[in-house]
């Protein structure tokens, strides 16, 4: 019996051992394509960038290739250029993303009432944030237009101005302009994710505050605000990192200009590389760049990697 | 806040009347853009836009001398193409995170999520000089693996979230009546999926198909997406705001039905992390 039983057993423990080895490995294989390709389009190439901020590498002279050191980003800060785009790139984001979040905080607390067209209202109100960046930059330049934009005409006819605002071409206004554009654009991300929000909080919490005689201020106060605060913490961290990175609108709308009045970080990078070929310093800009934003990224990861948990 | 039930006229004044006016001021460049189009070109400079007199002279000019069918084809090729590329590979990944529980399994989770979150100016220089190394610059070929950058990372937290919702008992029964994980993955997950899918995919289509910046430096000459032919009008037409604006209508077109279609489903799957994080 024994001799009989051995060769089987043994064929049947290894058949187990494989088939628990391919279970162990099953996970790993079927992730595998999409980690690969990643790695090949995405984190070799970040590692390019950094390569490449190390170097003189200036594109129509392909040769001179030279290992210089962290002389770019010394370079960088010594750049006058370099510290008008960071003020730019913090202004810019302190007051988009506020204006953002207050805009789609209201908008969500409307949506999240009763009333007969709720339904198109909500479906119409993620326009802005679903159109191409160029054809919103077209929009807006048509708008701010000095000659026969809507925004001049408005403007003469309340008598708010004496004569028609060059908006993009006036250095003092033109930062302001594009925030305002910004703002029109993101604020739905708000107002959809703050909804869901304000959809997760039971019904029944404001029941019981209204037959305790609590005010629709204090029942915002102590339920709402803590109820969606998780999303808007959450929807803050994701705005402001994608906006900070975003600069398709204003590229289109000034170029930067005028003079260097809408420059921010990104974009300097950008051109940098663009319009001067010099793709050593532009590539120590963004490594800069990635690095002033990567403690946002970490709290955002940390927060998401619980929730994974 | 409760204010359910309201008298109908404080409900016009406090609830209706704000709505109204958030979606005037989130519609209005929309429609002003839309009206500009189809105002004559030379009443446009002289009486303003308007929407009396209405005429298509901008939209076939634009087709006539413009050639925007060309771009409108090359947008709708690098836009599939990602969407292939996209949901081909997030499949199997996101079932792998969805059902198993692995070493590394959060790291690489999380590698997923910080793709999304790197300046988008870090990956075009290398990626031009890699495409231009490997002479694919102008190409198709070139946009879809640059828009695939975003759409991988975003398409597998997407499916991560829908297959969640498919009870993992499912695959269990199935597995018990013989089949294997990835039969169990083809037959009976898959198919619960669809809805998820699609809206995943038109969701890549429609980023790829408004991406700008990709497309103005891997392509440009051969292969002009629409974007970059739109923002191409600004700088030769730059007074010609009726054919202008017809550009931007066009160009947004497609964006804006798909997303009409099925936005439901879409910020459903976009904020369920979101919400539960």
């Amino acid at each position: 019996m024994q001799t009989h039983n051995g060769p089987e057993s043994a064929d049947d423990a290894g058949r187990q051992s494989r088939r628990r080895l391919s279970k162990r490995i099953l996970p790993y294989a079927m992730l595998s394509p999409a980690v690969l390709v990643t790695l090949t389009i995405v984190f070799l190439p970040m590692l390019q960038t950094a390569w490449m901020s190390l170097h003189e590498y200036v594109l129509f002279r392909p040769k001179e290739f030279k290992f210089i050191g962290f002389d770019n980003f010394v370079a960088a800060l010594q750049d006058e250029v370099f510290w008008i785009s960071l003020k730019h790139t913090i202004i810019w984001i302190g007051v988009t993303i506020p204006g953002q979040m207050l805009l789609g905080l209201v908008t969500a607390l409307l949506l999240n009432q009763e009333f007969r067209w709720r339904a198109l209202a909500r479906a119409l109100i993620i326009i802005p944030w679903a159109l191409p960046s160029v054809v919103i930059a077209l929009m807006w330049v048509w708008i701010y237009d000095s000659n026969y934009g809507v925004l001049n005409d408005f403007m003469l006819r309340l008598g708010l101005v004496e004569q028609a605002v060059p908006w993009l071409a006036d250095p003092d206004l033109a930062l302001g302009a594009i925030i305002l554009t910004l703002t029109w654009q993101g604020f739905p991300f708000f107002a959809v994710m703050i909804l869901a929000g304000l959809q997760s909080i039971p019904k029944s919490y404001y029941e019981a505050a209204s037959l305790d005689g609590a005010s629709a201020w204090r029942q915002f106060w102590h339920i709402t605000l803590p109820g969606i605060s998780g999303v808007l913490v959450t929807a803050v961290l994701l705005r402001t990192i994608w906006v900070a990175n975003s600069f398709d609108v204003i590229f289109v709308m000034t170029g930067g200009g005028p003079g260097y009045s809408t420059y921010t970080l990104p974009l300097y990078a950008f051109i940098k590389a663009r319009t001067n070929l010099d793709f050593g310093y532009g590539s120590a800009l963004a490594v800069l760049f990635t690095f002033l934003l990567m403690g946002l990224v970490l709290i955002y990861l940390r927060r998401t990697g619980k929730a994974v948990q | 806040m409760a204010l359910g039930k309201m008298p109908t006229s404080r409900r016009l004044l406090i609830v209706e009347l704000p709505m109204l006016l958030i979606l005037a001021f989130a519609l209005g460049p929309y429609i002003w853009m839309f009206i500009t189009s189809v105002t004559d070109e030379s009443r446009l400079f002289t009486e303003g836009p308007s929407i009396i007199g209405a005429t298509i002279d901008n939209y076939t000019r634009l087709f006539r001398t413009v050639g925007f069918g060309d771009n409108l084809l090359d947008s709708f090729i690098v836009a599939s193409g990602t969407v292939v590329v996209g949901l081909s590979l997030s499949v199997t990944a996101a079932y792998s995170f969805s059902r198993f529980s692995f070493k590394g399994k959060r790291v690489l989770m999380l590698q997923f999520l910080l793709i999304n979150m790197f300046p988008l100016v870090l990956l075009i220089l290398p990626l031009f000089v890699l495409m231009r190394v490997l002479g694919l610059l102008d190409t198709h070929l070139a946009l879809i693996i640059a828009n695939s950058t975003i759409a991988i990372p975003f398409s597998v937290w997407m499916m991560i979230s829908y297959m969640n919702g498919i009870p993992r008992s499912l695959d269990e029964a199935a597995m018990t009546d013989g089949c294997t994980r990835m039969g169990a993955l083809r037959r009976v997950v898959l198919p619960l999926c669809v809805p998820g899918i699609i809206a995943t995919g038109i969701y890549i289509f429609i980023t790829s198909w408004n991406e700008y910046l990709y497309a103005l430096t891997l392509g440009g000459r051969n292969v002009r997406p629409i974007t970059v032919a739109v923002q191409t009008l600004i700088g030769e037409y730059e007074i010609q705001w009726g054919l202008l604006t017809a550009g931007g209508i066009v160009g947004a077109m497609p964006a804006t039905v798909l997303f009409l279609l099925v936005q439901k489903r879409l910020i459903s799957g976009l904020t369920q992390g979101a919400v539960k994080g």
